[in-house]
């Protein structure tokens, strides 16, 4: 693919200020999306994928995280240098965001249809007719029932499942490039979720939008992705086509993560759990940062962080995949086969 | 709803009823309010009569119940010089209701711009002005304000009149006096309260939908940070009725708390018992009001309960 | 708030450097002024130059010594019965701290325990003590502090005793909402699925937590009454005259104030100190007791 795809991180940084120390929560990331594309991001908590997402869009807690260095092209434009009046511009327009905790991101004083409403509002010169038209369509195409009767209705008055598909309709009201979607599916139980997934993936194949989509679970990444991120420590671990890396997992941490996912219908004895704990983002080592967790460690994971080895379209940073050893796994083949 | 509002209604009546039940009781806790009111070398069989005139003779029981159902129908009594009660009582209202009022104008104006600047600019200096400003608010005796204020404003610079109520200009010192110590609470809290809003999911996903700033903070934050805000206020003004004492001597306002004061020195008993009693019933009212305004700001308590 | 921040952010660095940066962060000035205002409180006859109820007539409305027609005899003057300002500041001082002390210990206690019950009970209870809690609080403070004087006399005790239920009801309430907070946790379930009593529960567990809680409010609350003493005094039914309270004094200078300003303003000045250093000091301690600090 020679053109230029629709997003394009290069080694992004973003840096937290703290009372007595520097979190590097997002240290040299860098991916892309193309037009059409789902993308995934996938990590534990803590392991950057939501600040990087923050970052794109500019929206960190602006006191004391600040993007340190690298690019965030985006149509033409680089995201990490842009005014915030420029940025103002382009979310909600070009790039939408749909957040983990419905009921968290919709204000409770206003109306659903106010709010789903706005996007068109501030950033469409529709009247408000048209508008209203929009959003009931949004409405029905995201399946909430007799939007016309709910215009009305506040936030506390639907189920968490409508919820987030309100929420999702926010962002799709003005058809944006890119919807990035933060652990949507994280705060529904697991039929809703299907169901939401089963959605999205049709809004996708309908409007032609791309996807990145953040979660710290492999199960929803193998249905709705065509390539996905692994970040580990702030910085991205294995990157690749998903039926790939699903199958055969080269960084020990992907490989463990797939180890602790369960999965529907296989039996097993024990949720596998990653030993140890995430690190200290302000005290990273100068090696890898999975070294003390790792099966496959080597003296000089130790010392050196790993440049990419590339593999297929995507890459890994890990010594031992360079000197060609595999993690083994054995629900590799079985969560390959989710993939659509 | 309407469960909501009758709930509320029934809470405020039962405050109300434990009010006038300790009130009744502080007045006969010395055992003889006749006592008081006579001078102790009074002949028995004044005293005798005098009890008897004001009921005092018949069982604690029969007086409570007469003292309730008095109040039902909002008679407080005789005051001693003959007029009823609460015809004194509301002749000097709307002094201390039109002050309170002034007072909470001018804390508000001044308070919640500043609460809302120190939040929007947190850490900076601005937020450090808003927070010493409202620690000396919170330090400052008003009475003492209420002097320095006469000394320098309608004394020295005479620029303000500095006794009785004769005008709009004669609110001005004795709002400020009463509205100071107002201000340090409401900045604290509407700073606290913007703080917690602008913290939240939903502004920041105002944010990501690229809506203006100014909508952001307006429409999204001033309008579920206002709600902590509106409670506080109404609280403050039942501070206002009891600060007024102290504000109305120092400006000799004829108000509630001056006729109180008064009553007080000459010992007009029934007077004393009826400003207090009616201080009270304002401060629950507004509370009330204030709760039910709640419901109309913010959907949540509308629809559900 | 973002629902993941790492384990990182929480600890903020090594115990050395945070116990250094509570130190740096200690607000000594008004730790001070209230060591001053305390120390003076308590050796007030050996530090007052003179006998505050001492009437002298002959040195009547002296200025303070950097005024002229002042002396370093009475550095802060003297009031219109000839007493020493500054000795008379120094006993006042006693007053206030006496008053807010034992109010705060009396309703304190009243109302934790108040509180503790109350938000411990099964609702009939509690519902019946919130209606006492929200009347007493409906109540004017000072109007009733007034008729509670008058009718009872004006002492030292029957302000303490006024004073103690407003206190009491105000921290009946606090205490409540956090032992509702606390109850939730775990460990009271745990407790009780063990076969505590609730009285050993409300003691062992609930309390120690409540503890911050009542430390801030105890602090914010003694300025707080300390004001309203200070009122009540001006009113001139407060602690009774001759015994040198601040309000009082205060209310003494007031028909010198534009001449003579120095009798009404050095106890005003007073007030503003201590209750200011108070209040910075409550503040203080409610930020550094509040476990969500974290970060810059």
């Amino acid at each position: 693919m020679a053109e230029e795809p629709l997003l394009r991180v290069e080694d992004l940084r973003t840096y937290i200020q703290l009372r007595d120390g520097v979190v590097k929560a997002v240290d040299g990331v860098s991916f892309t999306v193309g037009t059409g594309e789902s993308v995934g991001l996938v990590g534990e908590s803590g392991s950057g994928k939501t600040m990087t997402c923050l970052s794109i869009m500019r929206l960190m807690p602006v006191p004391s995280a600040r993007i340190v260095g690298g690019d965030v092209w985006f149509e033409g434009r680089n995201l990490a240098t842009e005014s915030e009046s420029s940025m103002q511009h382009i979310r909600g327009r070009r790039m939408a965001m749909v957040m983990q905790d419905p009921l968290a991101a919709l204000d409770p004083v206003l109306s659903v249809g106010d709010q789903v409403d706005e996007p068109l509002r501030y950033h469409t010169p529709m009247p408000k007719s048209a508008r209203r038209n929009r959003v009931l369509e949004v409405l029905k195409a995201v399946r909430i029932p007799k939007p016309e009767e709910r215009l009305g209705n506040y936030p506390h008055q639907f189920s968490g499942g409508m919820r987030q598909r309100i929420v999702a309709a926010m962002g799709l009201t003005t058809s944006p490039a890119l919807v990035i979607a933060d652990e949507p599916t994280t705060a529904l139980d697991v039929t809703i979720q299907a169901q939401f997934l089963t959605l999205l993936r049709d809004l996708q194949q309908q409007t032609g939008m791309s996807l990145l989509w953040v979660t710290h679970d492999l199960g929803v990444v193998a249905q709705i992705c065509q390539r996905v991120n692994v970040m580990y420590a702030g910085r991205i671990v294995e990157s690749g086509d998903v039926r790939r890396i699903l199958r055969q997992p080269l960084h020990p941490y992907t490989a463990a993560l797939m180890e602790s996912v369960p999965v529907f219908g296989q039996k097993r004895k024990r949720l596998y759990q990653i030993p140890g704990h995430p690190p200290d983002l302000t005290k990273l080592p100068p090696g890898c940062p999975y070294y003390e967790r790792c099966p496959l460690r080597m003296d000089i994971c130790k010392s050196e962080y790993p440049p990419a080895t590339p593999v297929g379209d995507g890459f890994v940073h890990c010594w031992a995949a360079a000197a060609g050893k595999a993690p083994t796994t054995t629900m590799a083949a079985a969560t390959a086969s989710m993939a659509s | 709803m309407a469960r909501y509002v009758a709930g509320r209604v029934g809470q405020a009546l039962v405050s109300l009823l434990v009010i006038a039940t300790l009130v009744f009781f502080l007045v006969r806790l010395t055992g003889d309010p006749v006592r008081l009111l006579l001078p102790d070398f009074a002949p028995p069989e004044f005293i005798a009569h005098l009890r008897q005139t004001m009921g005092l003779d018949r069982p604690i029981w029969e007086q409570y119940l007469g003292f309730l159902g008095q109040l039902i129908r909002f008679d407080l009594g005789d005051s001693f010089n003959g007029q009823p009660v609460m015809d004194v009582l509301l002749d000097h209202l709307p002094a201390t209701a039109t002050l309170a009022v002034a007072a909470l104008l001018v804390a508000s104006l001044i308070a919640v711009p500043l609460g809302i600047l120190s939040a929007v600019y947190k850490g900076s200096f601005v937020d450090t002005v808003a927070r010493t400003i409202a620690l000396l608010g919170q330090s400052v005796p008003s009475f003492w304000l209420a002097i320095i204020l006469i000394l320098v404003f309608g004394v020295a610079l005479a620029w303000f009149p500095v006794a009785g109520r004769t005008g709009l200009s004669s609110y001005v010192l004795p709002a400020i006096a009463m509205g100071w110590a107002a201000v340090a609470g409401l900045v604290r809290i509407t700073r606290s309260s913007m703080l917690e809003v602008m913290d939240s999911d939903y502004i920041r996903m105002a944010r990501a939908k690229g809506l203006p700033t100014r909508i952001v903070y307006v429409k999204h934050g001033l309008r579920n940070a206002i709600i902590p805000v509106l409670t506080f206020a109404g609280l403050l003004v039942g501070a206002f009725m009891n600060g007024s004492v102290v504000v109305e001597n120092v400006f000799a306002w004829p108000g509630i708390g001056k006729a109180t004061l008064d009553a007080v020195k000459i010992r007009d008993f029934p007077v004393v018992q009826g400003a207090v009693i009616l201080s009270a019933l304002f401060y629950i009212s507004i509370n009330l009001v204030v709760d039910l305004l709640y419901a109309v700001v913010d959907p949540r308590i509308r629809y559900r309960r | 708030m973002i629902a993941h921040w790492p384990t990182a952010l929480r600890t903020g660095g090594t115990r050395a450097r945070r116990g250094a940066r509570l130190l740096r962060e200690t607000p000594m000035i008004p730790l001070a002024i209230i060591g001053v205002i305390v120390l003076g409180a308590i050796f007030a006859p050996f530090l007052a130059p003179y006998d505050p109820v001492k009437i002298d007539l002959t040195h009547a409305l002296k200025p303070p010594f950097f005024q002229e027609g002042g002396s370093t005899a009475h550095l802060l003057g003297t009031d219109k019965l000839g007493r020493d300002v500054l000795s008379r500041l120094i006993y006042g001082g006693r007053i206030s701290l006496v008053v807010a002390g034992a109010v705060i210990v009396v309703g304190g206690g009243i109302g934790t325990f108040l509180g503790l019950i109350s938000g411990y009970s099964a609702r009939r209870l509690d519902a019946v003590i919130q209606r006492g809690v929200e009347a007493v609080l409906s109540l004017p403070t000072i109007m009733v502090a007034l008729v509670f004087v008058y009718v009872v006399g004006q002492s030292l005790l029957s302000v303490i005793l006024v004073l103690s239920p407003f206190i009491a009801a105000r921290f009946t309430r606090m205490v409540r909402g956090d032992v509702l907070r606390i109850r939730e946790h775990n460990y009271v379930a745990l407790a009780r699925v063990a076969g505590a009593s609730d009285a050993r529960i409300i003691f062992r567990h609930i309390l120690p937590n409540v503890a911050s809680t009542i430390i801030v409010i105890a602090t914010l609350e003694i300025g707080a009454i300390i004001l309203v003493e200070a009122s009540l005094s001006f009113l001139g039914v407060g602690v009774p005259a001759p015994t040198p309270a601040w309000g009082l004094m205060i209310a003494d200078g007031r028909e010198y104030l534009s001449t003579k300003y120095w009798m009404s303003l050095f106890p005003g000045l007073a007030i503003m100190a201590t209750v200011l250093s108070i209040n910075w000091i409550g503040d203080w301690l409610r930020d550094i007791l509040d476990p969500k600090r974290q970060f810059v």
